[in-house]
């Protein structure tokens, strides 16, 4: 491999970064801005994080969206999870193709239009909106991702170990959650932890399906901005940033960490 | 005390009309859509057995295994087992465990995880789970492996925590998919004899599905030679190997020669055979070839002898050219070209350690054989 650094190399590098993190670094430089003026940098300061916590109204939007995003990822999980299952245990029956693609039809749908039908639906049967039509819409759209990630993980699943658990004696039931569930697990939770992003983060069907007393903090921050962005929205955005970031980094240190370990066991074992 | 070695040489169940079969395939039939996997097949399975289904794949084999166990069910016929009908009892209620090809251990339980899993199924108490999982790792020799995951461990160590398993319930019939077929082929022949110690020392039948004739003929009592979805012959290894009943089952088997011909002359006892090229073949024991039928001398190399001059007393010779030598060490094997151009193969065990009669490349040689050391062959 070449590992030479040439001027082309470092450059193209340079670009590409300042292209996908420039913005982001940006708003987490001014969220420790002294002055009030979001774009004239006035000396650091974390006041802002400081009166973030005192923002009642953001403070609620917060708690909303963490309550959606943990419940809808949660039924999502389950239906995603069943649906997967389904799609490619019983591949013979009538109808599958067209199964398959109306479960996978909202990814690729616009939101606008996911949006405006849930919109049309709750109203047509007079559910009131507010926080059930929200984690609704969003168990509706994030079902979809789990199954994608979960099918993916079962195409590759061993069928035997399954038919191994039956031939030892456990009914199917016992066999889903005492060996396919296990062994899947890993899929699972990231269906559950796709899901919990993106309800997090959804601002356009959330705006279709919520109601007073629901916000979302992405449709709060949306509708501050509109005012005039405040560095407030800029340090609640930077720990949002920061917690994913969190996030994903532990993962793939976890991650990666069993891989080595699984490796490592796997030469002793040929050694042994 | 009766040595194994013993019970297996007087053990012939199916000799006998008055034992009754333990497993009986009655008249079945199985189809995947258009496709046919077995089919109309009968076979009788006795306890105590060591069974091999041998074929090549596709041959509907392990579908006969998968029926046994209960993941597919007979289109038509039925399965007994001890008398009972399986049909519409699912895998988990049947007395019977398979080995699986793969292996399939559980993969995020332990070695010891694995074996207790079909025993707590049955609700058996804690403390007899752990000495019968105790007792399994003895008996597969892995003591020391009891807390390891599957991953952690050789692939000779997974086909034993596999067998483990499988055996752990003590189940009435251990049915064994390819079960040495992932192993290499030093650690197999080993295994192969631990299994059969093992079965021995159980008392279970087994069922086991080979395409690998070497492993069917050492372990097995008896071998069903299968093809297309159907039984072609139901015999000991010595039966199937010494009296092949068709075409297919000599040509399956080991090395043979294949001479096609008609009988121009029966007796009671022989049957003269004419090749297509005027070569006559005389044969003892006959079957049940008729004059004037078309039929296939089938011989195996081992019983045919090659020498430089035609032997006084042969009653069988051929006369070709030394077409081949392969020297394989233990024995060497002839190819012999004859004169209508067939090629036969013999070969002859390098007993001494010197040659005395030394044929090469391109010599006029013979072959010569006894009246019975082949068989008339007339499906």
């Amino acid at each position: 491999m070449n590992t030479t650094w040439s001027r082309f190399n470092i450059t193209s590098i340079v670009l590409g970064f300042a292209f996908l993190y420039l913005p982001i670094v940006l708003l987490v430089i001014f969220s420790f801005n002294a002055s009030k003026l979001v774009t004239v940098w006035g000396g650091f300061s974390t006041k802002w994080y400081a009166s973030l916590f005192q923002n009642q109204g953001l403070m609620d939007a917060a708690w909303v969206t963490i309550r959606v995003a943990l419940v809808s990822a949660s039924v999502a999980t389950v239906l995603g999870t069943l649906a997967a299952l389904v799609l490619t245990r019983y591949t013979r029956f009538r109808g599958r193709v067209l199964f398959t693609g109306m479960v996978f039809a909202p990814l690729v749908m616009p939101e606008v239009i996911t949006g405006l039908s849930l919109l049309l639906l709750f109203v047509a049967v007079g559910l009131d909106r507010g926080f059930l039509t929200v984690t609704l819409a969003h168990i509706t759209f994030s079902m979809c991702f789990v199954a994608v990630v979960v099918q993916s993980r079962l195409l590759t699943f061993d069928r035997s170990l399954e038919e191994a658990a039956m031939d030892l004696g456990a009914p199917p039931v016992k066999t889903f959650f005492q060996i396919t569930l296990p062994v899947i697990a890993p899929a699972v939770i990231s269906g559950w932890m796709l899901a919990f992003t993106l309800s997090l983060d959804d601002l356009v069907i959330a705006s279709f399906a919520s109601g007073p007393g629901a916000t979302t903090l992405p449709m709060k921050i949306y509708s501050q901005v509109r005012l005039g962005v405040t560095p407030e929205i800029n340090a609640a955005c930077t720990i949002l940033i920061a917690i994913v970031a969190v996030g994903v980094i532990a993962a793939s240190i976890v991650n990666k960490q069993r891989e080595v370990q699984r490796r490592r066991d796997e030469q002793a074992a040929q050694r042994a | 005390m009766k040595s194994l070695g013993s019970i297996r040489r007087d053990f012939a169940p199916w000799n006998d009309p008055d034992t009754k079969p333990y497993i009986r395939f009655e008249n079945v039939t199985k189809r995947f859509g258009d496709f046919t996997a077995v089919n109309n097949l009968s076979l009788a399975i006795f306890e105590r057995e060591f069974f091999a289904l041998l074929g090549a794949s596709g041959c509907g084999k392990s579908t006969l295994l998968r029926m046994l166990a209960g993941f597919e069910e007979p289109t038509e016929g039925r399965i007994l087992l001890d008398g009972q009908d399986l049909r519409g009892i699912p895998p988990y209620r049947r007395p019977v465990n398979m080995m699986f090809q793969s292996y399939a251990l559980f993969p995020h339980m332990t070695v010891e995880k694995n074996i207790a899993f079909g025993l707590k199924q049955d609700g058996m108490a804690k403390a007899d789970i752990d000495a019968r999982v105790a007792e399994m790792l003895k008996l597969v020799k892995l003591e020391h492996f009891a807390q390891r995951r599957p991953h952690q461990l050789s692939g000779g160590q997974r086909q034993r925590v596999a067998l483990a398993r499988s055996v752990a319930k003590r189940p009435k019939v251990l049915l064994l998919d390819e079960p040495l077929g992932a192993l290499d082929k030093k650690l197999r022949e080993e295994t192969q004899f631990e299994l059969m110690d093992l079965q021995q020392e159980l008392g279970l039948t087994f069922v086991v599905v080979t395409h690998d004739q070497e492993e069917a003929m050492t372990m097995a009592d008896r071998i069903a030679i299968m093809d297309k979805g159907e039984v072609m012959q139901v015999a000991t290894p010595a039966e199937v190997y010494e009296a092949p009943n068709s075409r297919f089952v000599a040509g399956f088997v080991g090395n043979v020669n294949m001479f096609e011909g008609s009988v121009a002359e029966r007796t009671e006892k022989t049957a003269r055979i004419t090749g297509s090229t005027g070569a006559e073949i005389l044969v003892e024991n006959a079957g049940d070839a008729t004059a004037g039928a078309s039929v296939a001398f089938a011989i195996r190399p081992e019983k045919i002898k090659v020498s430089s001059r035609k032997p006084a007393d042969a009653v069988n010779a051929l006369e070709g050219e030394v077409y081949d030598i392969a020297y394989l060490g233990d024995m060497t094997v002839y190819h012999v070209k004859l004169e209508d151009g067939q090629v036969v193969r013999a070969s002859t065990m390098n007993a001494s350690r010197t040659v005395d009669d030394p044929l090469t490349w391109s010599d006029r040689a013979w072959v010569s054989f006894r009246p019975d050391a082949g068989v008339v062959l007339t499906r």
